[in-house]
């Protein structure tokens, strides 16, 4: 049946005339109907922003949050240039003094500036992809496991639904105090505020990838289950040739519903363990209530969403990569 | 030849039901002689089906036993290969990986050359050696089932289960294979169960036709013996007295002793199917 809808296609018609006018209505349907969204979207912005007064002045419009996101690209190119000449100083210092005596101990101290916007956008990411990999490391081994085993799954099931809904904010107080008494270290190799982040990540966003896998797991056709028994394949082989393959677009969506999760889960985490994240970009600013607060993090709010929607349209990317099925349409 | 390479005795099958238990098949008597090719017929859910997830191994009968070359059928197993209705290839695998695969599980430990050796020799017998590379959704229903024919066949099976292979094809397509199927069994001598609602395909491939009764309670009603030679030829059966003789006696047995009469409600339906 999928494969007479996707035959069916009205643009891909013999005739030339049709698919001319097939062809125009694909350009003004994929890049000018949504330039139209975005525009009326920022006009709207724009209009209602200016009619909302705050204690910090006005709600920042399209054009004020514009012009931030230059102060800010311009603070970050500064702390930069400030970085590098920290560290050229410290390299002519250090050439002279072996000059003078080759066997004189140099010191590279590291430069200690503060992060920049764009320094904090890194570590969230770098942050939210360690909370992602380890949540994907436990739900899709985790999820073959239950779905091949309805047993398991039956047992296991209860527990699942009752952890999913758990706020990030309700996880984050017990994994505060919990990484706190197991991770102690004298010279810890990652910030606490990064473990707990991440570790709150994984716990919030581990759930839809386990639970699609588990589906797509449980929901082979049972034709090709019969082949594989048939064929007597080893429950290696069984997993790694017809589990996996057949679950891959199920898995695929829990992994963007995962990935989606984390993201969102990640700035309420670092606002609250204050991991130098976009999260804590945007705590700092709201405590600092200047007049350009508000524009900062109306910036840092829009790049979350783009940044969202970038890690979302990667995981496509990824699955259009790996996927088998190439008829399909992914969305 | 003796009869007993495969021996079905006193076989039934029941199912439970919510409602108690479903009985679906009683007393399946049937010895198969080694290279035989036998066909099931009957309506649906008459447990033709049944029957060959029995004689795979699928299922286990709860009743009497299915004894294979000396051996009690337990669990399935590659020595008895099955070709599914829709063929049942793996999407994700090409034409020549789907065979591959079940190569591998009877070559174990074997070198590369010899399983591409096998996997080659046996799309060739199906006339799909053209197409190694090509992933299942890129080739007609036909060549999939060519494909599933050359995976089933590539496991050198003892026998060979058909659970209606070409139930789902067009006539033309139907004609071309069978004749395929009949030219490579003139060649590998397999022994071969077929599951089947077709009577002309049932007379032309058979060496005999087991016809069963409807269900529930299902069992063999009658086994006819088709002597008519070999290599057999479709159009030259067409004029042919004993060809027209058996088929007459299952199209009898079908719809005059064991018709199974669905009363139509609808007279809309009904006018339909009188036009076709």
């Amino acid at each position: 049946m999928q494969t007479m809808i996707h035959r069916f296609n009205p643009f891909a018609g013999p005739w030339g005339l049709t698919r001319l006018k097939a062809g125009g209505a694909r350009a003004w349907r994929n890049s000018l109907l949504p330039m139209l969204g975005i525009l009326a979207f920022l006009l709207v912005w724009q209009m209602v922003a200016s009619q909302v007064q705050t204690s910090l002045g006005n709600l920042p419009g399209p054009v004020a949050t514009g012009k931030q996101l230059v102060a800010l690209y311009q603070e970050h190119s500064a702390e930069r240039d400030k970085r590098d000449a920290f560290y050229a100083r410290q390299a002519e210092r250090n050439a002279q003094k072996l000059a003078a005596n080759p066997q004189a101990e140099v010191k590279v101290r590291p430069y200690t500036g503060r992060d920049t916007f764009f320094d904090q956008i890194l570590t969230s990411l770098v942050t939210v992809a360690t909370g992602f990999g380890i949540a994907v490391m436990i739900a899709i081994p985790a999820g073959i496991l239950l779905g091949l085993n309805q047993t398991l799954y039956q047992a296991i099931n209860p527990v699942v639904q009752i952890l999913k809904p758990i706020s990030p904010l309700a996880w984050l107080p017990l994994v505060t105090m919990v990484v706190s008494a197991v991770y102690v270290s004298p010279d810890p190799w990652l910030a606490k505020s990064f473990v707990i982040s991440a570790v709150t990540v994984s716990l919030c966003s581990l759930w839809p990838t386990l639970l699609n896998t588990i589906v797509g797991v449980a929901s082979i056709d049972p034709d090709l289950q019969n082949v594989s028994r048939v064929l007597k394949l080893a429950p290696l082989t069984h997993v790694r040739k017809i589990v996996l393959p057949s679950a891959i677009p199920m898995i695929f969506t829990g992994l963007r519903l995962s990935l989606g999760v984390a993201w969102m889960v990640l700035i309420a985490a670092e606002m609250l363990a204050q991991n130098p994240g976009l999260g804590k970009f945007v705590w700092d600013e709201f405590q600092n209530g200047s007049s350009e607060s508000l524009a900062r993090i109306m910036v840092a709010v829009v790049s979350i969403g783009v940044i969202g929607f970038m890690l979302d349209r990667g995981m496509l990317a990824l699955q259009k990569w790996i996927s088998w099925d190439t008829r399909s349409e992914l969305r | 030849m003796s009869k007993h390479y495969l021996d079905l005795s006193n076989v039934g099958m029941r199912f439970a039901t919510p409602s108690g238990w479903f009985e679906a098949l009683v007393d399946v008597n049937l010895k198969i002689a080694k290279g035989e090719f036998i066909s099931l017929i009957g309506h649906s859910g008459c447990g033709k089906s049944t029957v060959l997830n029995l004689v795979a191994g699928l299922n286990d009968p709860t009743s009497g036993g299915i004894i294979l070359d000396g051996r009690e059928v337990a669990g399935p197993g590659p020595e008895r290969s099955v070709v599914f209705q829709n063929h049942a290839l793996l999407p994700w695998l090409s034409v020549y990986e789907n065979v591959e695969l079940a190569v591998r599980q009877v070559m174990k430990g074997a070198n590369k050359a010899a399983v591409a050796e096998r996997v080659r020799y046996y799309l060739s017998l199906v006339q799909m050696d053209h197409a190694l590379e090509k992933k299942p959704h890129e080739i007609s229903g036909g060549m999939k089932q060519r494909v599933g024919i050359a995976r089933a066949l590539s496991l050198s099976p003892k026998v060979l289960l058909m659970d209606e292979p070409f139930g789902a094809l067009d006539a033309l397509t139907r004609a071309h294979l069978q004749d395929a199927l009949m030219e490579i069994q003139a060649e590998l001598n397999n022994t071969v169960i077929m599951i089947t609602h077709d009577v002309d395909e049932a007379v032309l491939l058979s060496d005999r036709i087991v016809m069963m009764t409807n269900g529930p309670s299902a069992t063999i009603g009658e086994i006819l013996d088709i002597t008519l030679p070999r290599p057999r030829n479709r159009v030259a059966l067409a004029e042919d007295v004993e060809y027209h003789r058996l088929r007459q006696r299952v199209l009898s047995f079908l719809y005059e002793k064991h018709s199974k009469v669905t009363p139509l409600k609808k007279p809309k339906t009904e006018a339909r199917s009188a036009v076709a």
